[in-house]
């Protein structure tokens, strides 16, 4: 294979039997580092194979969002609409709900929950005493690792208007025990701050690793200077995870469509449908869920939802890179 | 990092101003917030599923065990679903986790290598699926023509690699396995595949516990991919079974069936969803203490990058 398209490429290039040895070296070189290397690419096949089966195979299915699927005709033999199915979107009344819940809550949780995980960092980096500082830091990984239809059970359980946690705590002040579960303005608070208490230990251990790289020596200059603690975290610690911060902030907001959209559909009941449909769920209730399935409608609004979040990521970075110098890419 | 703390010890000793004091108060107090917040619903599912359905039900249950029991427990022991999603679960995990740190170390090694033509196009190909992807649709219909849908092997094959760590694998590799190893093995006479396999993985055993690690919990908390690929009762994960229970709020009654009264059977069934929520969670929180450090250190050699 790789001898093959090596002798046609140098044939189609120098039609001259006469070749100098001095401007085949580079070519054969070339072919020479891929033919020495070539158990490397047995290695690579199989997770090529994969890649191409699982990613890249829906990515080229993805054009049913442009022809009206249907099975009995497949892929290649539905029939072209344009961009019928994205314009049906537009009009739909389920648009602007969808959208709008969708950005209020990633927002929200972006808002709220990254500030946070960067204070704690900070805070723990202080502590001097090492068993308080390790069991902190143990007890706030902790739920990261419990999944998310337990931490949705334990919401339902912990806020259950008769036996959860806070009706016995209310029924204690006698006062009437509230039904969050239940309740649609509770729904995006009950979520952000879930997601914070699940994820703020663990989304601090990227800003505690860089904290730990900071040179000692500043700290020693700043404290000879006669630098309080504030400062020094003010001035040294706060510039030093600046960078990660702001890569970490770009990729964020380039995720804003995608919202964890496993929970909020676990979240989801009759009583808070108007604020908890976001894309995701909506997506994968006309594609899977509803009376007449809809593929081509439903892969029309994912891939809308793919091509913003994408042109989205590239503005915020690039807008990153010419106001703070920081950016993934 | 012991330098530090013994160089800030002592310049503590020194010279610390009263400001620093009220400032290590306050920041203590913060730490100890934040903890108490997150124990605190912790502590109160593990004490309620302690507790008698009769305590549960009449909400006097709050952050210590009431009238113990271990009725919740018993009633889900001698459930047939919980026990299969349990079998099922630990299925998915071990052999998803076996799959998928072998494609991503075979995927890496090569990846790693200077020498190899064509290195930074595949790399890219990986890492623009982390940007894009064609969605949950087409997804389903190439795992429905692949004749994947309601076997096991939908719950194994399609999380294959995930790109994070095979980046994260990358550069351990980079880092740790100088290239003049590669070229040494190569001079006397190994050829890829022997280098590979006598060099290169028994270096890797630290990043193979990672990888493990961040696959393995994955696996287990992963509720989706069931959700959408598998329809047989008898192929459902634990998470399928906890989201019937849990949230859903079907519960067979035959579960309950020996309580004739309907104010302990609306007990027992809630004090069951603790108990679940307990049993469901301890296999990753027993384990966590002591691999914790693996996770963090994936998460530094993530943040090379």
């Amino acid at each position: 294979m790789a001898d093959q398209a090596g002798a046609a490429s140098s044939i189609g290039r120098r039609p001259s039997a006469a070749l100098s040895t001095a401007d085949r070296a580079p070519q054969s070189k070339f072919w020479l580092r891929i033919r020495r290397n070539w158990q490397l690419y047995v290695l690579l096949a199989l997770p090529l194979i994969w890649l191409l089966l699982f990613r890249y195979a829906p990515m080229y299915g993805a054009q049913i969002a442009f022809r009206q699927y249907s099975p009995a005709f497949g892929i290649e033999g539905s029939p072209w609409v344009g961009t019928a199915n994205f314009e049906r979107f537009f009009r739909s009344p389920k648009f602007e709900p969808v959208i709008v819940n969708t950005l209020v809550l990633s927002f929200y949780s972006l808002i709220a929950g990254f500030p946070i995980p960067i204070l704690l960092a900070l805070s723990l980096n202080q502590v001097r005493k090492r068993l308080f500082r390790s069991s902190v830091q143990m007890i706030t990984y902790a739920p990261h690792f419990i999944s998310t239809v337990v931490i949705v059970g334990m919401l339902f359980q912990f806020l259950h208007p008769r036996v959860g946690f806070t009706a016995v705590l209310a029924n204690a002040l006698d006062l009437q025990a509230p039904n969050w579960m239940g309740d649609p303005n509770a729904f995006r608070h009950i979520f952000v701050w879930s997601g914070i208490w699940q994820e703020m230990g663990f989304g601090a251990i990227i800003y505690l690793a860089v904290l730990s790289t900071i040179d000692p020596a500043l700290h020693e200059a700043a404290v000879v200077d006669g630098a309080t603690r504030l400062q020094r975290i003010r001035h040294i610690d706060i510039p030093g995870i600046l960078p990660t911060a702001m890569v970490l902030l770009v990729l964020s907001t380039g995720r804003v469509l995608e919202v964890a959209f496993e929970k909020v559909y676990l979240m989801q009941s009759p009583l808070n449908l108007g604020v908890a449909e976001v894309i995701n769920t909506y997506v994968y209730k006309v594609g899977l869920l509803s009376p007449i399935l809809d593929f081509s409608y439903s892969t029309a609004i994912g891939l809308l939802k793919g091509i913003v979040g994408l042109l989205l990521l590239i503005a915020v970075n690039y807008a990153a890179r010419r106001l703070t110098d920081n950016s993934v890419w | 990092m012991a330098s530090l703390t013994s160089y800030e010890s002592n310049i503590n000793k020194v010279n610390e101003s009263a400001g620093d004091r009220i400032f290590m108060f306050c920041n203590t107090t913060f730490l100890v917030v934040i903890t108490i917040a997150i124990l605190l619903p912790l502590i109160f599912i593990v004490s309620a599923s302690f507790s008698s359905s009769e305590a549960v039900i009449a909400g006097r249950v709050t952050l210590w065990p009431v009238d113990f029991s271990l009725q919740g427990y018993q009633t889900i022991f001698e459930h047939k679903k919980v026990w299969d999603g349990f079998a099922n679960s630990l299925f998915y995990t071990v052999f998803g986790t076996l799959f998928n740190v072998v494609m991503t170390i075979i995927a890496a090694y090569p990846l790693s290598r200077q020498d190899l033509v064509g290195r930074r196009i595949i790399t890219i190909a990986f890492i623009f699926t982390m940007l894009f992807s064609g969605g949950l649709i087409p997804t389903y219909m190439v795992i429905r023509d692949l004749g994947l849908l309601n076997t096991r092997a939908a719950m194994i094959l399609p999380t294959g690699i995930g790109v994070f760590n095979l980046l994260i694998t990358i550069t351990f590799f980079r880092t740790t396995i100088p290239p003049e190893l590669i070229e040494a093995a190569r001079i006397d006479g190994a050829s890829d595949f022997r280098t590979f396999a006598s060099v290169i993985i028994p270096l890797s055993r630290p990043i193979i516990a990672v990888l493990a690690l961040f696959y393995a919990v994955n696996h287990w908390n992963s509720y989706f991919q069931a959700l959408i690929y598998l329809k047989d009762q008898e192929l459902f994960p634990l998470q399928i079974v906890l989201r019937e229970i849990l949230i859903q709020n079907s519960i067979d009654a035959s579960m309950l069936i020996d309580v004739e009264d309907l104010v302990v059977r609306e007990g027992l069934r809630e004090l069951l969803k603790y108990s679940l929520i307990v049993v469901a969670s301890v296999p990753v929180l027993i384990i966590y203490p002591f691999v914790q450090r693996h996770f963090i250190k994936g998460m530094m050699i993530g943040s090379v990058k």
